[in-house]
């Protein structure tokens, strides 16, 4: 598959008043053509500064590339210019947002904001931009769009301007649509709405999406593939079905054993102790060994590497090296992976083709 | 990505269980509000200063007075209109004595023979001009600390009983501020000090008059900020007496917010001051203040712009002081807060 | 809205009976009696005017009276300036107040957003530290002696402009209109600087970015409006420092301006003059408060329809 995004060990620093925030800490994947791929991971594991890195949006003065690339479109965005950029963002690239009821310009008219990245970046005239703003105010459902254009934000709901924000980022038939947890700060039923729009314009133009978000039900919904972040780093990547029923990092343990599930029988919802770490002073080596009840002696002294699961499934734990002693994973994690063929707790009549590396 | 070749032996593999508490050890000591406070206000340059040149201001204007053994209020008419001269700077070519007489320049000293040194000169009187610009910062200051205390106690008090109470206390209350509010201070402040004795008392009073609205709404505003907060419903919960509430949970946490407001109360004090005296309508001679010496050397400031310089240096020091301090306490005690 | 404003026009008539009636009594109770100008007069001559002045009838009278002039727009007649009435002295005195007033409050707000701006989009560097201690000065230096100084090295030394007077044109407005303006410009070149840091750090300026646009058009286009829109409130506290200034500025540069004329009017005793000018400056600061508070409303779009603000 055609790799339209590629970021390689990307490293970026806070310079704080507290001191260097090492808030990335090499970080590499791919994101392929037409594709979801869905970041998850806790507050603060570094997946929204992820991905505001490859918009440049983070603060200049304060934020620093410490190595590595993000390769667009035969560029490196970590080295562009930023007129160069300007020329990217809005049009190549776009961002929708958490908090539609703060991320619109209240003194703008709604459809003076849908219209401003068409203007900017196609040589339109403002009659035909306005049309163009129309359709997209219609096609991400908004009714009455031609009357409700003149409106301002205050007169439309959360999940309508959420909608409006959607139109925005998709003006320019961008190449990446990113959607930072798009729809945590939504109602339910309006979330689901929102995921089911966002799938269908998917559908629509071709757009490949990295979807931002702590909610596994919505990654499980929504994404094709998924990467867990924790602490600055990717700890495990796969498809959508590799994370949900093959896990082999103890933190995708955490984060799957802590979500409710309505088929699963437990007593009570697991959680995982303790909190994500200080990147001021990021642990040696793997930084869930402190919270993880599998921590090894070397995960306390070496970070893991990836290792490879399968073709498209890597995992950075000590506990897939040859020598690491064999584990059980949670109760409701081996459920999981009794049905996932491939896994080495597959109960179905295929064989069990061996989980380990 | 590749599969990891080297080496590792296997005791390094050995499962060990984390005390999972000491993965959450605080890595830093933890600091009291205030503590962390004048952290972040030490890092405020301009305020440290502010803070050092205010407090030898304050001194000086406690020591000045006595510093030459002159007083402020003895006249000499030989030495009238002398121009400053200070032993050792005088080498430079500036505070030397030397000022126009009949359109030369003439070292003044020699013209009068006088052998003494007025450091900051004398006025048309011969009034020493050093003792005096102490004295009348001393004067300035006074008025203003006590009219910034008057804000603050009547303030808290009437803002404190109307948001803590609310009710029909607080419609009542905050009727007569609303009133209040729409009459301009200076209205006030002239019409006071016309109707009273002029003097320091006067002043006072004219200044503190309406000077405690904006501070009672600040209060009233925070109180019922707080007192709606699980902290003080759970307190109440408990049993806790209107007075615990009132010293334990509310004044705490207000203090800041009215620390930051008395520090903008000072300037505008000793602005009003000078500004009364200035106009003619303040203090009255022989008293000095700041404004009563800025009136007179604006008189002679043709000829002598000394006169004027010294107190119109020591009141822009003081009032930009008192506002860098401000600025400071505002950033270092509630960085979000704006107004 | 419309109860909104009825309830606001109420009060603001209540304040101003309360002040009319206060400085009314509180001129009773002034040490100088106005006559004192008249010490050489005898018995007889002092009769007849305190009749003209209608200052022999009692108090309560002397207040209907007045209050019922009042309520047909006359201040009365002014003690010192012979059988003129203050209507009359305030007409004449306009003038002059109001183009130094407009002129320091258009180029002292207009220079200070732009100082404002310069030091928000240039946080924390020369620009941001420049402007902001300039701003500190405005806001610190009192506005006599800014003023002094303005005469003493522009008029008098370097014989720039003139020292003072009202009688060369638009050059007499220049000094006396910057001494005002620097209360108005220090204090909105403030506000817009912390407006602007708030506005800069939102999600929409974010978005805006993520849009593409540049540095100019996230400054003028997105940012700069929604940091002017609350500029708004602070016009009531700059109208009240231009008056305060106007009573001193005025004085240094002997503009002939109300402020000139309220000064002079209460080192005359000249009671009628004082309460007409304080009526005057009430009215003036009341009503800008409450066009501040309208025009709010009116501007922000976020007020307008859900109808005044609390």
């Amino acid at each position: 598959m055609e790799k339209i995004l590629q970021v390689i060990d990307l490293e970026l620093s806070f310079h704080t008043f507290a001191g260097e925030v090492k808030a990335i800490r090499g970080v590499s994947f791919d994101l392929h053509k037409g594709e979801t791929l869905a970041i998850v991971g806790e507050s603060g594991s570094g997946k929204s500064v992820t991905t505001k890195s490859i918009m440049r949006l983070l603060p200049e003065t304060s934020s620093e590339f410490k190595n590595g690339e993000i390769l667009f479109d035969g560029k490196d965005l970590t080295s562009l210019p930023e007129s160069g950029m300007q020329k990217i963002r809005g049009k190549d690239i776009s961002m929708i947002f958490q908090d539609p009821m703060t991320s619109l310009n209240p003194t703008m008219p709604i459809g003076k904001q849908v219209m401003e990245p068409i203007l900017k970046h196609q040589k339109v005239s403002k009659a035909k931009a306005k049309e163009v703003a129309i359709e997209l105010l219609k096609m991400v459902g908004i009714p009455n769009a031609e009357v409700r254009y003149k409106m301002y934000p205050h007169q439309f709901s959360g999940g309508q301007r959420q909608r409006i924000v959607i139109a925005i980022a998709l003006a320019c038939n961008p190449k990446i649509l990113i959607a930072d947890e798009p729809t945590t700060a939504l109602d339910v039923t309006i979330q689901a709405q929102i995921l089911e729009l966002m799938k269908d314009i998917q559908k629509k133009v071709d757009t490949s999406i990295i979807f931002i978000t702590h909610d596994l039900g919505v990654v499980a919904n929504v994404a094709d593939r998924v990467a867990v972040m924790y602490g600055g780093r990717i700890v495990e990547v796969g498809t959508v079905d590799e994370i949900f029923y093959n896990p082999q990092h103890p933190y995708t343990w955490g984060l799957l054993s802590s979500m409710p599930s309505l088929d699963l029988e437990e007593e009570r919802l697991y959680a995982i102790p303790g909190t994500p770490p200080d990147l001021l002073n990021p642990p040696v080596g793997d930084a869930f060994a402190l919270r993880s009840e599998y921590a090894l002696k070397i995960d306390l002294e070496q970070a893991p590497p990836m290792f490879q699961v399968s073709d498209t499934h890597y995992a950075a734990t000590w506990l897939l090296h040859p020598n690491a002693p064999k584990v059980e994973p949670p109760a409701t994690i081996i459920e999981r992976m009794k049905t996932f063929r491939g896994s080495r707790y597959y109960e179905g009549t295929d064989g069990n083709l061996g989980g380990e590396a | 990505m590749q599969l990891d070749k080297q080496q590792l032996p296997p005791e390094k593999f050995e499962r060990v269980v984390i005390d999972t508490d000491s993965a959450e050890r605080i890595s830093k000591p933890s600091l009291s509000f205030w503590q962390d406070a004048w952290l972040r206000l030490r890092k405020n340059k301009a305020a440290i200063v502010s803070m050092v040149v205010l407090v030898l201001l304050v001194l000086m204007a406690l020591v000045g007075p006595h510093l030459n053994g002159r007083s402020g209020d003895v006249q000499n008419l030989r030495h009238a209109n002398l121009p400053p001269k200070i032993p050792g700077i005088e080498k430079l070519g500036i505070f030397n004595g030397v000022g126009e007489l009949g359109g030369q320049k003439l070292d003044l000293y020699e013209v009068k023979k006088v052998d003494e040194y007025y450091w900051f000169g004398t006025d048309g009187l011969g009034r020493d001009l050093f003792t005096r610009l102490w004295e009348g910062t001393q004067i300035s200051l006074l008025i203003a600390f006590i009219a910034a205390l008057i804000d603050v106690v009547i303030g808290v008090a009437y803002g404190g009983i109307s948001g803590y109470f609310g009710g029909r206390t607080d419609d009542v209350m905050q009727r007569v501020v609303e009133i209040l509010i729409g009459i301009p201070t200076l209205i006030v402040v002239i019409l006071m000090i016309l109707i009273m004795e002029p003097g320091i008392t006067a002043i006072i009073i004219a200044i503190s008059i309406t000077g405690w609205i904006g501070m009672s709404r600040i209060v009233r505003a925070q109180i019922l900020k707080f007192k709606g907060q699980e902290f003080v419903l759970a307190s109440r919960t408990l049993g806790a007496s209107h007075n615990r509430i009132i010293t334990k949970h509310l004044l705490p946490n207000i203090l800041g917010i009215v620390i930051i407001n008395t520090m903008f109360t000072i300037p505008s004090a000793i602005f009003f001051e000078a500004f009364l005296s200035f106009i003619g309508i303040g203090l009255q001679p022989p008293a000095a203040s700041l404004g009563t010496l800025i009136n007179d050397g604006y008189k002679v400031m043709e000829f002598q712009p000394y006169v004027l310089l010294f107190p119109a240096l020591v009141i822009s020091i003081l009032m930009i002081a008192f506002n860098l301090i401000g600025d400071g306490l505002r950033d270092a005690l509630d960085p979000k807060m704006k107004d | 809205m419309v109860k909104y404003i009825g309830k606001r026009l109420i009060y603001m008539f209540l304040t101003m009976f309360l002040i009319a009636t206060a400085t009314f009594f509180l001129m009773q109770t002034l040490p100088g009696s106005p006559i004192a100008s008249y010490n050489k007069l005898n018995e007889s001559q002092r009769a007849i005017v305190e009749k003209k002045y209608g200052i022999d009838k009692p108090k309560p009278v002397q207040y209907a009276i007045y209050m019922k002039n009042l309520a047909k727009g006359d201040l009365g007649t002014s003690f010192v300036f012979k059988g003129k009435s203050v209507n009359d002295l305030l007409v004449n005195r306009f003038k002059p107040s109001f183009i130094l007033g407009a002129q320091a409050m258009v180029f002292g707000t207009v220079v200070g957003i732009l100082l404002g701006m310069l030091a928000a989009l240039r946080q924390n560097t020369f620009w941001d530290y420049g402007s902001t201690f300039f701003a500190i000065l405005g806001i610190s230096i009192p506005s006599f002696v800014f003023a002094s100084l303005l005469q003493y090295w522009i008029a008098s030394e370097w014989h720039l402009l003139p020292v003072g007077l009202w009688n060369d044109g638009w050059k007499s407005s220049i000094l006396p209109s910057i001494a005002l303006a620097m209360g108005p410009l220090a204090l909105s070149a403030r506000f817009i600087r912390t407006e602007m840091i708030e506005v800069l750090n939102s999600d929409y300026i974010t978005l805006a970015k993520a849009k593409g646009a540049n540095g100019y058009e996230i400054a003028f286009k997105h940012a700069l409006r929604n940091a002017l829109i609350p500029l708004v409130t602070v016009l009531g506290p700059v109208a009240a420092g231009l008056i305060t200034g106007s009573l001193v500025v005025e004085q240094i540069f002997a503009i002939p301006g109300i402020g000139e004329q309220f000064v002079s009017s209460i080192m005359t005793n000249d009671h009628a003059t004082i309460m007409g000018t304080t009526l005057f400056f009430s009215a003036f600061l009341i009503v800008v408060i409450f066009i501040v508070d309208i025009l709010y409303g009116i501007i922000d779009p976020r007020i307008r329809l859900s109808g005044g603000k609390s």
